[in-house]
């Protein structure tokens, strides 16, 4: 039997406000614990909730660039539950009038388009953390977080496999980044994704049992975590066994997804319409006000690379993926780089350097200026490509100018005739061997002497003069 | 005459003539207190160091251009739902036993601008459920007419206080009556102001949807006084009104030629007691003497009322007091080896028994399945109860009727049976559902009880509710009524 894989993904951004969405404490990352925090938002007897309106702007402005219809009448609700990090014992979301509903969203797989729909996006408050004592006599609470406002993103069960729900995901982080709205950091939580899956056999039209995976804490994980239950799944259905309604998590280690709890009938939160809040009416003016702050998007920008930057449709599109890469591409251009060089090495060594070192981009000493000029040293002929590797290390490490390393460290390359002849003569003097090789059709052999030039001169030599004089030096033998 | 039996301007006159000072009133609330406290039982907690400390304070502003507080130096109680800082705040619950806030109530820093003097926190059912005082988690208020009688409730405290003589006036809360029924009970004047004319901030919620805060006094004189300074909006409560606050003492002007009373039949019809409708017989004479007219009108959907009103504001408490778990504040039970015992310890043994009754009738009203049929549908209702009020107050003024159906009742009398405790309020919680201001003012007495007549208005026009309430009481002398203690 063949099974068609269904998934849906739950999407919670923190949106980067200065202020929690209730209230005015700081929704800064990483201050003490519960120092963030005031009466209304510790849930003290009588405090009242107060709509922060740039919470609203933002979750409006993700709802737009996510396709979502902005619904005009809008309203929070109270979701109850009873548990120490969360102080009022409810927490303010949105229930039956999300903000946004009936979005979509464009992902690309081996080169194939396909839209995933996006049921709702809706505002709630974040809850407090919890931290428990590995012996288990007490639990911490820092409520720092608490009130810090969220949109959670649902999409259609539109997902078919893991590879689409990773590109869903890095799609939604790009949009979410380019519309800035969130940071969407998954190791500071600001990002997190809950994936619910299930199969059912090729032509059934109706779903079979979901199993939600939780505690994701990257865009890889999720892709293997489903990948692992996609086929856990087949073999239970295979074997004749059936799927139970779970709770599951993603260990790491052994690369498998395992039993947190079964879900017993669903957990009833008892919403009800939040009295202390009035509901919201949004206006054209307001949609019209924040349709106009929404900045270029990914696929907007991706298509302008194409467009006037003459860039191929897999650099524009590897490019645009981070709008912090994406941005700072742009500020080499300024700086007077050409695209084609300046993509080249976004994508080559800088990205490579970054992913080495586990670093974003504005964590490095390089700046755009410097990539920029040490790009128009290579074209200027005075430092060969690979030279450009040495004062590049030194650039994104420790920064600098580049025409000044280049100087203080010798780098200018060897572009004088003259001086570059005699050393080629001197190694085809110590290498006759080669000669014949090359006089007897081995191309080999040319690629060795002008390694061996390269070796000689530190790599200073410029690589194509080389070439030349080397050729020109046996054909005079 | 005491000195508790002046009147507000009597006393800023006082005050601002140098002929007393803030001290000696202080003195004189503490020391009726001390007199009558063992009997009343409206007090709480007593702020005593405090109040003292405040009024020597004021004094040193007197004579000066800094005695600028419209209330200057006089003495107030309460209720024990309003946050305090640093004063302890219980609700009337053993939960908050130990509870002082961290911040004052909207209307507590309202009435520090107008430099009244806090004297202490008034007894009140448990978290304002009750309509007695009987659910106190500490001790039964008693109604200074008679102290075998219930004060009313939730806010008996408050309205004893001022019965009493021991303050001047006090702050109440009303969620279904609590601030108009506790009032009609002691012989004193109350409103409850329009949802949203005063800011919750601060109040304990109870019904966020229902609550409102309101004054409690001896005149009408001195409620527009006190309601002056603590209405207006607030930008820390959403639900406050964005509405131009009114000149309330201006309303008193005594006239009332022409106005349009509607008396609902089904208040002065079944369950209403005879001699209580012959009090506002009396009183709607009177007002037909000072140049108004009255006819009889239908509120049909009140009869609803009490039921909506249960279903709704059950609702919201069950949610509104889940934030009493033990974890950060209040009392926390010592019996317990896990988070589950912890709430439920700490929850069975704070609550008393009718606060638990709610939550759990709340719980269930909002439970999935069940939702529809009892939340979604009393919403429905309260549309219609209110849409009932917006039609008879387009063709007429206020709506006049009765705040209780019968004066105060024998403490134990009907705390066997919350059904008949509930009925109590049939004729307030159709204005708290429907968001209007409605008053309750002294109209005699019924075998040596007060009975309370309601005056009910539009929706923020508690100015006209002032002015016939003042021409009322300024007609009779039911308000120089006072309980011999």
């Amino acid at each position: 039997m063949h099974f068609e894989t269904i998934i849906g993904l739950e999407v919670h951004a923190e949106l980067k406000t200065n202020s929690k969405i209730f209230c005015s404490c700081s929704t800064e990352f990483g201050a003490p614990p519960n120092t963030n925090v005031c009466p209304i938002c510790l849930g003290h007897p009588g405090v009242l909730p107060v709509v922060n309106r740039q919470a609203v702007d933002f979750a409006m402005r993700a709802a737009m660039a996510l396709n979502c219809e902005i619904t005009r009448e809008t309203k929070f609700d109270r979701k109850n539950y009873f548990y120490p990090d969360n102080p009022k014992a409810y927490q303010i979301s949105q229930f039956d009038k999300p903000i946004g509903q009936n979005g979509w969203i464009e992902i690309e797989v081996d080169g194939k388009k396909k839209k995933i729909g996006i049921t709702r996006l809706h505002m709630e408050e974040d809850a407090g953390k919890s931290m428990h004592a590995e012996d288990g006599t007490h639990s911490l609470v820092d409520l720092n977080r608490q009130g810090t406002p969220l949109v959670e993103i649902v999409s259609e069960p539109d997902i078919r496999t893991p590879e689409e729900a990773y590109a869903y995901l890095e799609k939604m982080k790009a949009i979410l980044q380019y519309t800035e709205v969130s940071d969407c950091k998954m190791e500071e939580g600001s990002l997190r994704c809950d994936a619910n899956i299930s199969l059912r056999p090729v032509g059934q039209e109706e779903f079979g049992t979901k199993t939600e995976l939780k505690n994701l804490n990257s865009f890889a994980n999720v892709q293997k975590g489903l990948a692992h239950e996609e086929v856990r799944q087949e073999k239970v259905l295979l074997s004749g066994g059936e799927i139970l309604q779970e709770t599951r998590r993603f260990d790491e280690v052994s690369k498998k997804t395992i039993l947190m709890r079964v879900k017993e009938g669903s957990d009833d939160y008892r919403y009800f319409p939040e009295p202390d809040l009035v509901g919201l009416s949004i206006d054209e003016a307001w949609i019209e006000r924040v349709k106009s702050e929404i900045p270029e998007l990914p696929d907007a920008r991706k298509q302008r690379y194409i467009d006037e930057l003459k860039l191929p449709a897999y650099d524009a599109k590897v490019l645009t993926q981070s709008k912090k890469m994406s941005d700072y591409f742009e500020k080499v251009l300024d700086n007077g780089a050409d695209a084609k060089a300046a993509s080249n090495w976004m994508m080559g060594e800088v990205s490579a350097y970054l992913n080495a070192e586990y670093k974003e981009i504005d964590e490095v000493a390089l700046t755009p200026d410097g990539l920029a000029k040490m790009i128009e040293l290579i074209e200027k002929g005075t430092i060969s490509s690979k030279i450009a590797k040495k004062v590049f290390k030194e650039l994104i490490e420790k920064g600098g100018d580049p025409e000044a390393i280049v100087k203080e460290k010798g780098l200018v390359q060897i572009s004088d005739e003259g001086e570059l002849r005699g050393i080629v003569t001197g190694i085809l003097d110590e290498n006759e061997q080669s000669i014949i090789d090359y006089k007897n059709g081995k191309d080999r052999a040319l690629g060795f002497l002008v390694g061996q030039v390269m070796k000689a001169t530190k790599g200073k030599a410029n690589p194509p003069m080389v070439n030349k004089l080397i050729v020109d030096e046996i054909e005079k033998r | 005459m005491s000195l508790f039996e002046k009147k507000i301007s009597e006393l800023h006159e006082l005050l601002h003539k140098k002929e007393m000072k803030v001290s000696e009133l202080v003195d004189a609330s503490f020391s009726r207190i001390s007199e009558v406290d063992d009997k009343v039982k409206a007090f709480l907690t007593l702020n005593e160091e405090g109040a003292r400390e405040q009024a020597k304070y004021l004094d040193s502003k007197m004579g000066t251009d800094e005695m600028r507080g419209l209330l200057f130096g006089l003495p107030i109680g309460v209720k024990d739902n309003i946050s305090t800082k640093g004063l302890r705040t219980t609700c009337g619950s053993q939960l908050l036993a130990n509870f002082e806030p961290v911040f004052d109530a909207a209307v507590v820093e309202r009435l520090k601008k107008a430099e009244t003097v806090t004297v202490g926190k008034l007894n009140m059912d448990e978290f304002a459920m009750g309509s007695s005082n009987e659910n106190s988690g500490f001790f039964q208020t008693r109604n200074p007419w008679n102290t075998d009688y219930v004060p009313g409730g939730s806010s008996g405290g408050s309205a004893a206080a001022v019965a009493a003589g021991e303050v001047f006036f006090s702050l109440g809360s009303d969620t279904g009556g609590s601030i108009r029924q506790p009032a009609a009970y002691c012989g004193v004047v109350g409103l409850k102001p329009t949802y949203g004319r005063v800011s919750r901030f601060g109040l304990v919620a109870f019904a966020s949807s229902l609550d409102q805060i309101g004054p409690i006094t001896n005149s009408v004189e001195d409620n527009a006084f006190l309601f002056q300074a603590i209405s207006g909006y607030d930008k820390m409560d959403s639900t406050s009104a964005n509405v131009k606050n009114q000149d309330y003492t201006a309303a008193l002007t005594g006239d009332i030629q022409g106005l349009k009373i509607a008396v609902p039949k089904e208040y002065i019809g079944e369950g209403v007691d005879e001699d209580v409708k012959n009090r506002i017989m009396d009183a709607l004479k009177v007002l037909e003497g000072l140049g108004a007219e009255w006819e009889e009108v239908s509120l049909p959907h009140s009869k609803y009322g009490v039921a909506t009103y249960y279903l709704l504001a059950s609702s919201e408490a069950s949610s509104n007091l889940a934030r009493f778990d033990g974890v950060r504040y209040g009392v926390r039970t010592e019996n317990a080896d896990n988070l589950l015992e912890l709430y439920n310890h700490t929850r069975s043994e704070g609550f008393g028994n009718e606060v638990k009754r709610r939550i759990m009738l709340g719980t269930f009203a909002l439970s999935s399945g069940f939702y529809d049929a009892y939340y979604k549908k009393a919403q429905k209702v309260r549309t219609l109860i209110k849409n009932d009020f917006d039609e008879v107050f387009e063709k007429y003024d206020v709506i006049l009727g009765p705040t209780a159906p019968t004066t105060a009742f024998k403490i134990g009398a009907k705390t066997d049976d919350p059904l008949t405790m509930y009925a109590n309020d049939i004729l307030t919680i159709p204005v708290n559902l429907a968001g209007v201001p409605a008053i309750s003012v002294p109209c005699g007495l019924s075998n040596g009880l007060p009975v309370g007549l309601q005056i009910i208005g539009k929706a923020f026009d508690e100015s006209t509710i002032y002015r016939v309430a003042h021409a009322y009481e300024h007609a009779t002398d039911h308000h120089q009524n006072k309980p011999q203690l």
